[in-house]
């Protein structure tokens, strides 16, 4: 008996081995994931990569051309950009992760409200989560940042708002798919109380599709970063950020072009990268999500 | 379907409403008394109370909050802190250029956008079709503003083929043309990969249908088929495409003005933001809000009067 209530079995490890093996045979997720690993490895070791502070400001070293003492040139400051595009990449793997994982457990949380709450509240919630989307995002960011000040934090804000609305709705879906199948019926009916029902039963068979949307996702989280720290709405300077790099550049851009260039190459390895491999894995490991969007 | 219509419309009054109030709550909380800010450093404190009054800030809020909601409603978005020129005039008189940019943005999307989708499907399977698919692919994930000025940079600054800057002399719209180039690519090139993707799909199944066969059966020549009775089916799930399209290069022009210093409504909330110019912020993002919801909510009637099935889910 107890066999047949369970929840549907998840997939097993040999299944997840061969998807990555799968994924691993495949020319464009290696493409993307060597593109990927190449930006994580160079924000991880940033600093035995290159000697050059990203902050410290050299006078004398102002705009030099790319060489090999600086690999990308420097800035209107003197700072290496090399050294500040390594780093950058730490500000935006961190925005990336810390505001897709917040991103994630309040879109799953509101989700079950709304999917297995009062069908007044799901209304509701549902009017909210069209509502946010109806800011295009950078007003969004604009009108938020007026409020908050630029920040980090504004940033993650910011991401948070996109995010939600959508993670809850696919949430909400597969919440109110699920729980009227046999298996919730059956453990209702045993007196399974509520949070058990959705952490043990309903859960699990949200949160694989939602986590591969979310990796989908993390190229457009990276890319709100760079805008709004291109408007000088993100990362306040000195902090190094591909951004603000870029904002640099873009004032520099007909005497010394190496500065937007060095700003925009870094933001379109990671979005190419994230976006080739974020396509593969769907197509590996959930084949039903093919063709959305 | 009217059942749908009046119920999609009320659905749009409440989002418009939900935002009207989410941003009265941010206009509250921002930090720093508007008056202080309209009048200036040197204004005395007199000065200061009758501008209070005068922009109503001396009432409760609910007060202050059905004044800006029943206002909004009726195009009053209340007057710019500097001039003192009405919000709303403002945005729209900065607003056609913004509508002109996606206009061009839409432009090189469906024009490069369609063809490559036909070429994808009619050669599915061939290196072509993977190429399309990658190229799509790329196109949708790099940011516009990356693309702007990159584009800033190869086009304008070093072939010079381009114009950097602005967007043209009054009067010349062979000149305004010749501006909007670049800028409006940067705009649109991200949705050449969602319409090539789009018309591929559809395309492939347009191409199964029976009234296709038909055609072959007749002899008809392939390119006939393809173009004159394939395409034009093909073509409508693009149109509400579209639709949601707006919305997001909105975003993306607020880039393209920036990065090609053009006037237009997302260059006026950014430097309204720089200034602390608060009523126009606002008043700039309502407006374009209004215009998202409104895209959204012809999308979906259209939607709605070819498709019974999305009526009666609703």
């Amino acid at each position: 008996m107890s066999e047949a209530v369970s929840s549907p079995p998840a997939r097993t490890r040999s299944d997840f081995g061969r998807s990555v093996r799968r994924l691993l045979r495949e020319p464009l997720g290696l493409f993307g994931l060597s593109l990927v690993l190449l930006v994580i490895l160079g924000a991880v070791f940033a600093d035995l990569l290159t000697q050059w502070d990203p902050t410290r400001i050299n006078p004398r070293d102002r705009f030099l051309g790319p060489s090999a003492a600086h690999l990308l040139g420097t800035d209107q400051l003197g700072r290496d950009l090399f050294s500040r595009v390594l780093h950058g990449g730490r500000i935006a793997l961190y925005v990336a992760l810390v505001s897709t994982a917040i991103s994630l457990a309040i879109g799953i949380v509101l989700g079950l409200i709304a999917g297995y709450g009062p069908r007044w509240l799901d209304n509701l919630m549902i009017l909210l989560f069209d509502a946010m989307k109806s800011f295009p995002t950078v007003m969004l960011a604009l009108a938020l940042v007026t409020i908050t000040g630029p920040s980090l934090t504004s940033v993650i804000l910011v991401v948070i708002l996109v995010n939600v609305p959508g993670y809850a709705r696919i949430v909400r879906t597969q919440t109110i798919a699920i729980k009227s199948s046999e298996f919730v019926t059956a453990a209702q009916s045993m007196g399974a109380s509520t949070a058990r029902i959705l952490r043990v039963h309903i859960m699990p068979n949200v949160i694989g599709p939602l986590v591969i949307l979310a990796s989908m996702d993390i190229p457009v989280v990276i890319a709100i970063e760079a805008g709004m720290s291109f408007l000088g709405l993100g990362v306040r300077p000195p902090t190094p950020s591909w951004g603000s790099i870029l904002n640099d550049g873009f004032g520099q851009i007909r005497e010394t072009p190496w500065i937007a260039i060095a700003g925009g190459l870094p933001i379109i390895i990671i979005t190419l990268g994230f976006t080739f491999l974020g396509e593969t894995l769907r197509d590996v490991f959930d084949p039903r999500l093919k063709g959305r969007g | 379907m009217l059942n749908y219509a009046v119920k999609r419309l009320g659905l749009s009054v409440a989002i418009v409403s939900l935002a009207m109030f989410l941003l009265f709550c941010m206009i509250y909380l921002v930090p720093g008394d508007p008056a202080s800010v309209a009048l200036g450093p040197r204004a005395t404190e007199a000065m200061k109370e009758a501008m209070r009054v005068r922009m109503g800030l001396d009432q409760p809020v609910w007060v202050q909050f059905w004044n800006f909601f029943t206002g909004a409603w009726t195009g009053d978005l209340g007057e710019e802190v500097l001039s003192g020129r009405p919000v709303l005039d403002v945005v729209l008189e900065q607003l056609p250029y913004t509508l002109v940019l996606i206009a061009g943005g839409i432009s090189w999307s469906v024009a490069l956008g369609i063809p490559l989708g036909c070429w994808a499907a009619i050669n599915r399977g061939s290196f072509a079709d993977r190429l399309v698919g990658i190229l799509s692919v790329a196109v949708i994930a790099v940011p516009s503003f990356v693309v702007a000025i990159y584009a800033l940079l190869i086009f304008a600054v070093t072939l010079q083929w381009l114009p950097a800057i602005g967007a043209g002399e009054p009067g010349d719209v062979g000149d305004q043309l010749v501006h909007l180039i670049l800028p409006s690519l940067a705009v649109g090139l991200g949705w050449v990969g969602y319409i090539a993707r789009m018309v591929r799909a559809s395309m492939l199944e347009v191409l199964e249908a029976s009234h296709i066969r038909t055609a072959r059966a007749f002899g008809l020549p392939e390119r006939l088929i393809t173009y004159r009775y394939a395409l034009t089916i093909a073509i409508l799930p693009t149109i509400t495409l579209l639709g949601i399209g707006i919305g997001q290069m909105l975003s993306s022009a607020v880039f393209a003005e920036i990065v090609f210093a053009r006037p237009g409504v997302g260059k006026l909330v950014y430097d309204a933001i720089l200034t602390r110019n608060f009523p126009l912020v606002t008043g700039a993002v309502l407006v374009t809000t209004v215009i998202f919801v409104l895209l959204n909510l012809i999308a979906d009637l259209i939607v709605g009067a070819l498709d019974p099935r999305v009526r009666s889910s609703f």
